[in-house]
């Protein structure tokens, strides 16, 4: 159906940010140092853009409708059969998405400014901080896949720029190639399951995917799992799962705002929501689901147990939240796409908040070092420690957001990862695969309770490492940076109230669930879904308390049993420690047996004998050698001498004449 | 009328233009040598013009007309090979060798 009121003039949230984009772009070559303009612009266009998402998603609230509003902008590829519009949609879950990018988004923007201030690429942070807003607005609003394409290839692009944004320093423009060369191989799945979702079902819109598939498709066919896996595959890159996670926390060089929104709460959670949209797709196909499911699971233990043993506050952070979308992917995977949606929901309000708050006390340490002249790590923990007395603010907020993740009631955390689980848990009654998911997902919920807590201990209790000149420059940042600390705060510890579970008997129950049902409903007719109901539910609900509290206590205690040497003093790791902070040696494997054989392989024979040996010697200069040879050798006739050619003239007419007078 | 005679005249003529041109390299020699071809063949146009009408009488004139031209031309190259190399032996003049 045609869009009407303020969703037909969705199409402004895109607009606006690159406006900002263009402004800022246009300031960063002409007038870097007008920083108060960017200042202005770059924050003022994202949260406008926010005011037209409130109000449309004011109006779906008020008018709640069945079916996907479009909003074509105009025709795309007119090529025969394949006719594709470049349209937006808005409808319950473009919605959600868009609320959540643009919030975020403002909230960042916001910090941001304090962030960047001293830093001069201030207008070009401003103008690719925008330029991302703008592409992951035409990702989620998207009404056909290549529509959705352009956002998903625009925003890693953005990523690219952003994690390489300070490109002097060659570590940080290798982690930015990394990041974009791992996530292609992505994309070249997602592309594959494009052209067969195309061969298959003959349009590429998601309304019409999700009207045609169930007619065109048999449940778990071949079809249905091959477009599903290759989808899969784009979101294993996009959302960082295995074995495509390790660009993520290599994609931490870039400023940590950045991190915050680009690699925690919006871009990496978008092969969730590719997942969540396409769910008719996944629902008929089981063995795709199980994939999704068992990667998620995996990646979540997986990363947790690396995030045990980092230093570095960000890396820590990386970790979780390639942990947390294997939650999520753990969720859509077992059919729960709301749940899913729910833990991306809260997972961008908390992990936000967590990075806000890490880049709070980096700017703090940074400053606190720039002061002194000390050239220490302001983000390795081990120099940390201590910081509550000097950022209370800053403690105070990401220990709610702590808790939240570890899943104590009632922050927000708890209510999205215990559905999830609940949902693993339900599903496995059907599918026994189900209950190792469900376990490594526990697990993982242990591990991340026991890193979470060792961070904040590290980082804000027991004694200061700092170094005792540098303490008295640790202060809290300008309100500038607190202030969206907050809000995200008031998010982290309300946010479960948008999918509150039945057994809470108040508020309003479900509301997500209720919400994104026109949307889900195409999946529902494949999937039956169901929670555990009375004691086992408790039971669940206890366990999964449990295990958060358990290990808040063994990750404080461990931490704090002895005193932690500075980053500088640090013994060596040993044993299984040394396993884990190496993060599993991933890297090194995938230098050993991926690159290194490609660059051989490049090198000795797609180099030095395809090219050098085959084309240019043997193509290109044999051809030259060859015709060079049989020129001379025709060359010969030519002896300059007049009685020759007389002679050959003589033969040459008597042969005419012969030939004739026959 | 002592057409077999004229022909084989004509033909003994051109042959021995044709071989002097083959063997001799002496610029002006060669050239003399064309030239005796070329009155060869305009015996023969003569003895073949009472069988055939005056054409091949007519045709006489033309290929005299044309080897008077081309003497000129000719001799003025070879007198300026001559100058440029003092030698007119063909011999020596092979600058179109490949």
């Amino acid at each position: 159906m045609a869009a009407t009121g303020v969703a037909a003039w969705i199409w402004l949230t895109i607009a606006l940010p690159f406006a900002g984009f263009l402004l800022n772009g246009a300031l960063a070559f002409r007038r870097p140092d007008a920083k108060g303009l960017v200042s202005l612009i770059g924050p003022g266009t994202v949260i406008a853009a926010f005011g037209v998402a409130a109000a449309a998603f004011l109006q779906a609230a008020a008018a709640p409708t069945q079916e996907a509003m479009l909003v074509p902008l105009w025709r795309w590829m007119p090529a025969g059969t394949l006719q594709v519009d470049l349209s937006l949609q808005v409808d319950q879950l473009s919605l959600v998405m868009l609320l959540v990018v643009t919030g975020v988004g403002s909230l960042i923007h916001l910090f941001s400014v304090g962030y960047m201030r001293e830093d001069p690429g201030y207008a070009r942070y401003f103008a690719y901080l925008n330029l991302f807003i703008v592409f992951m607005l035409v990702l989620v609003l998207g009404s056909n896949l290549p529509t959705l394409f352009i956002g998903w290839e625009g925003v890693g692009l953005c990523s690219y720029l952003l994690i390489g944004f300070w490109y002097a320093d060659k570590a940080n423009a290798d982690a930015g190639k990394k990041a974009f060369i791992m996530n292609r191989i992505g994309d070249f799945g997602a592309l594959v399951a494009m052209f067969i979702c195309w061969q298959a079902l003959g349009t590429l819109s998601f309304p019409e995917i999700a009207e045609r598939a169930p007619e065109l498709l048999t449940p778990g066919g071949t079809t249905v799992t091959a477009i599903t896996l290759l989808l899969f595959l784009g979101c294993i890159g996009k959302s960082a799962q295995i074995p495509l996670y390790t660009w993520l926390p290599d994609a931490m060089a870039g400023p940590t705002p950045v991190s915050a929104l680009i690699h925690a709460a919006t871009m990496v959670t978008a092969g969730v929501y590719l997942v969540a949209r396409t769910n008719v797709l996944f629902a008929m196909a089981p063995v795709s689901q199980m994939v999704v499911a068992g990667i998620g699971a995996l990646t979540a233990l997986f990363a947790a147990t690396i995030g045990l043993r980092q230093y570095d506050i960000k890396r820590v952070l990386a970790y979780s939240t390639v942990s947390q979308l294997g939650y999520m992917f753990l969720g859509v995977g077992s059919g729960a796409y709301v749940a899913g949606v729910f833990h991306l929901v809260t997972h961008a309000f908390f992990k936000a908040l967590l990075f806000l708050g890490s880049g709070s006390v980096i700017h703090a340490m940074h400053h606190a070092y720039h002061a002194t002249h000390a050239h220490e790590d302001a983000q390795d923990m081990r120099n940390m420690g201590g910081l509550r007395r000097y950022l209370p603010w800053t403690f105070a907020l990401m220990g709610l957001a702590t808790l939240a993740i570890a899943g104590i009631p009632p922050l927000s955390g708890f209510f999205s990862k215990d559905e999830i689980l609940a949902f693993a848990f339900g599903r496995a009654a059907h599918d026994p695969a189900w209950y190792v998911f469900w376990a490594m997902g526990a697990l993982a919920a242990l591990l991340t309770a026991i890193y979470m807590a060792r961070l904040m201990a590290m980082t804000f209790l027991g004694d200061n490492r700092t170094g005792a000149e540098e303490r008295r420059h640790l202060h809290e940042a300008s309100w500038i940076m607190t202030g969206p600390l907050l809000v995200l705060g008031i998010l982290t510890v309300v946010g479960g109230v948008i999918n509150l579970p039945a057994f809470i008997r108040v508020g309003p129950l479900h509301a997500l669930d209720r919400w994104l049902e026109p949307v889900m409903e195409p999946a529902g007719r494949f999937l039956a879904l169901e929670t555990p109901h009375g004691g086992i539910e408790y039971a669940l609900i206890g366990l999964a308390v449990a295990i958060g509290i358990v290990g808040l206590v063994i990750g404080y205690r461990t931490t704090l049993a002895r005193p932690i040497p500075v980053a500088r003093e640090a013994p060596p790791e040993r044993g299984i420690w040394r396993l884990l902070h190496q993060k599993w040696y991933v890297d090194e494997l995938y230098q050993e047996f991926i690159v290194n054989p490609l660059v051989w392989l490049s090198r000795g024979l797609l180099w030095r004998l395809v090219d050098q040996t085959l084309i240019d010697r043997a193509g290109v200069n044999g051809s030259a050698w060859l015709s060079r040879r049989l020129g001379w050798l025709g060359s010969r006739l030519q002896t300059g001498e007049v009685g020759v050619y007389i002679v050959m003239f003589l033969l040459g007419a008597v042969w005419i004449l012969h030939a004739v007078a026959r | 009328m002592l057409l077999g005679p004229s022909l084989t005249l004509s033909a003994i003529l051109f042959t021995i233009g044709l071989a002097g041109v083959v063997v001799r390299r002496n610029a002006i020699v060669l050239f003399m040598c064309i030239e005796l071809m070329l009155n060869a063949v305009n015996l023969t146009f003569v003895a073949l013009s009472q069988y055939h009408g005056l054409n091949g009488q007519v045709m006489v004139f033309f290929v005299m007309t044309v080897a008077a031209a081309e003497a000129a031309v000719g001799l003025a190259i070879i007198l300026a090979i001559f100058r440029h190399r003092q030698s007119v032996d063909l011999q020596n003049i092979n600058l179109l060798r490949g």
